[in-house]
């Protein structure tokens, strides 16, 4: 409407850092209930990956992959971190913004003070983005404990686990927006979760290595946000750096950059309605 | 003349084929507070969505406080505060931290605004709730709390979207004693309203709408005045005739008529 979204308008607004002002009224409400929305969000990752790990990896023992022979516990726990994280940011940026913009009007509100748009869409996945990471990271404390009790090697590279992470839950924060601004009701995400995050959880590589795939699925869901992130965090788990960190880094910005761009194209229509 | 605070010229807008604000023009002067009245469905919160940059004009012109609002909007929405019709209160806050996230939207610093909490919630008639969520308000308090977190930033120019609807009459009279006293420190206020009551208790001038045109604009008295015989009599089955002062309801439904709006 007023202003057009670019890359340009993007990093205006980024700078300005009125977007700020939203991040921190979410992280005010957040630290009030804390407690409760953490213990879904790290509960979930660590009993799948108790059942996958430690028991499907019992009979599994280890799987061949591009990288070597790799225990199957490590294998499915670098998998489940970029699950886990898809989901918690995911989960964010639709049902959570979503109450935000239309039960609670909340939106509405903001942006009648001295915010735009884009503020808020900004404030909004960069907060479910950091909501996602935290999670992760807590997890990721908690394998890292099991990972060194059952005698796994862990290298310094484990530490950039942490960044990837954070983009990738950019990325599902900026892909999730464009689904909350054209909801007209909670009901609206499980087509987005059912048709596309759950199909991706089983293709990203995350419970199997994808050479096992056909080719052509293979060739389909080779560049999809998910693979990128687990081919991103693998190594990193394994003790090496990724092979290709520019594509798969590049996956995961223009896939959040895109996607910003959409989500606050919608939401501008949706505001002028 | 002096550039007037505020100025809509000749504003359209429409969905589709249907026109819903058609060639409105008005202006409002420092200190005054005017009022766009019409019946549901008459174009007030298209017009107000257009003020508030929310939405395009197909055609005209908004200036405020001397800027286009279109390009200057955010230093528009800098110098403005708004009270809207449906309650945007965060549930999860305490009325002090709906204020403090609010003064954070326009960017002020969390000591100014701590500074501005006791003065807001005084004004608002709240320092008793200062530590209570909205859940637990009655409907007059959620709307002074709202009021009280418009004026957080100091606003020159406050808009409301029918402040007291749906309240009681205690909660109506506290909020335009509070708007009165607004007025009386010289800030502008745009409001919309479908109560005649609250039009001609508020308004300095006022402009009633139809069909999202302009029908007549002036002050209350000035229209009551131009177009009514100063007394009416009414008839009431089983009561007899009532005489009394003509106001501006009667001036309402000369304009607009008495039918039920089917389209709104």
């Amino acid at each position: 409407m007023m202003q057009s979204t670019s890359i340009l308008g993007l990093f205006t607004a980024l700078g300005s850092m009125r977007w700020l002002s939203i991040w921190r009224r979410n992280f005010l409400v957040w630290r009030k209930q804390m407690a409760g929305s953490l213990v879904s969000h790290i509960a979930e990752p660590l009993i799948a990956l108790l059942a996958f790990g430690y028991g499907l990896g019992t009979l599994v023992g280890n799987v061949q992959t591009p990288l070597g022979t790799v225990p199957y516990f490590v294998f499915v726990a670098s998998g489940l971190i970029c699950m886990s994280t898809m989901n918690s940011a995911s989960f964010e940026a639709l049902y959570s913004a979503y109450s935000r913009l239309d039960h609670q009007k909340t939106w509405h509100g903001i942006l009648n003070a001295a915010v735009t748009i884009d503020d808020v869409v900004l404030g909004e996945v960069v907060w479910a983005a950091f909501k996602g990471t935290f999670a992760a990271s807590i997890i990721l404390i908690v394998m890292l404990g099991l990972l060194l009790a059952g005698g796994h090697t862990v290298t310094w590279h484990f530490v950039f686990v942490i960044p990837v992470l954070a983009l990738v839950a950019l990325c599902f924060s900026c892909m999730g927006m464009i689904f909350t601004a054209l909801a007209k009701g909670y009901d609206f995400f499980a087509f987005y979760m059912t048709l596309f995050l759950t199909p991706m959880m089983f293709m990203a590589g995350g419970f199997f290595p994808r050479e096992q795939l056909p080719n052509v699925a293979r060739a389909v869901t080779e560049y999809l946000p998910l693979t990128a992130a687990v081919n991103l965090v693998r190594p990193l788990f394994l003790g090496y750096a990724p092979s290709d960190i520019a594509v798969y880094l590049a996956v995961l910005v223009v896939t959040s950059l895109v996607a910003f761009g959409i989500a606050t194209h919608l939401v501008r229509k949706r505001f002028a309605q | 003349m002096h550039t007037p605070l505020f100025q809509a010229q000749n504003l359209v807008k429409a969905y589709g084929a249907n026109k819903v604000v058609d060639d409105l023009s008005f202006r409002i002067n420092a200190g005054e507070c005017f009022g766009i009245i019409g019946p549901n469905g008459a174009g007030k919160t298209t017009t107000l969505k257009m003020c508030l940059g929310q939405t395009s004009a197909d055609s005209g012109t908004i200036t405020a406080f001397g800027m286009d609002v279109a390009t200057n909007l955010l230093a528009v929405k800098k110098r403005t505060g708004v009270v809207s019709q449906f309650d945007t209160l965060d549930p999860d806050f305490s009325c002090e931290e709906n204020i403090l996230a609010y003064g954070r939207y326009y960017g002020m610093r969390d000591a100014d605004i701590k500074t501005r909490i006791p003065e807001l919630l005084d004004f608002a008639a709240l320092t008793h709730k200062a530590k209570a969520r909205p859940g637990e308000l009655s409907g007059g308090m959620k709307r002074r709390l709202s009021l009280a977190r418009a004026l957080v930033n100091r606003p020159q120019l406050l808009v409301l979207d029918e402040p007291t609807t749906g309240l009681d009459p205690q909660a109506r009279h506290l909020m335009w004693e509070r708007l009165r006293e607004l007025l009386a420190t010289g800030m502008s206020i745009l409001l919309t309203t479908h109560f005649m009551d609250e039009a001609e208790r508020l308004c300095t001038r006022l402009c009633m709408i139809d069909h999202g045109k302009k029908l007549i604009e002036g002050t209350p008295r000035e229209l009551i005045a131009e177009h009514l015989t100063p007394e009416i009599t009414e008839e009431i089955e089983g009561v007899g005739i009532l005489k009394r002062r003509s106001n501006l309801e009667d001036l309402f439904f000369k304009f607009t008529g008495r039918q039920i709006r089917m389209d709104s």
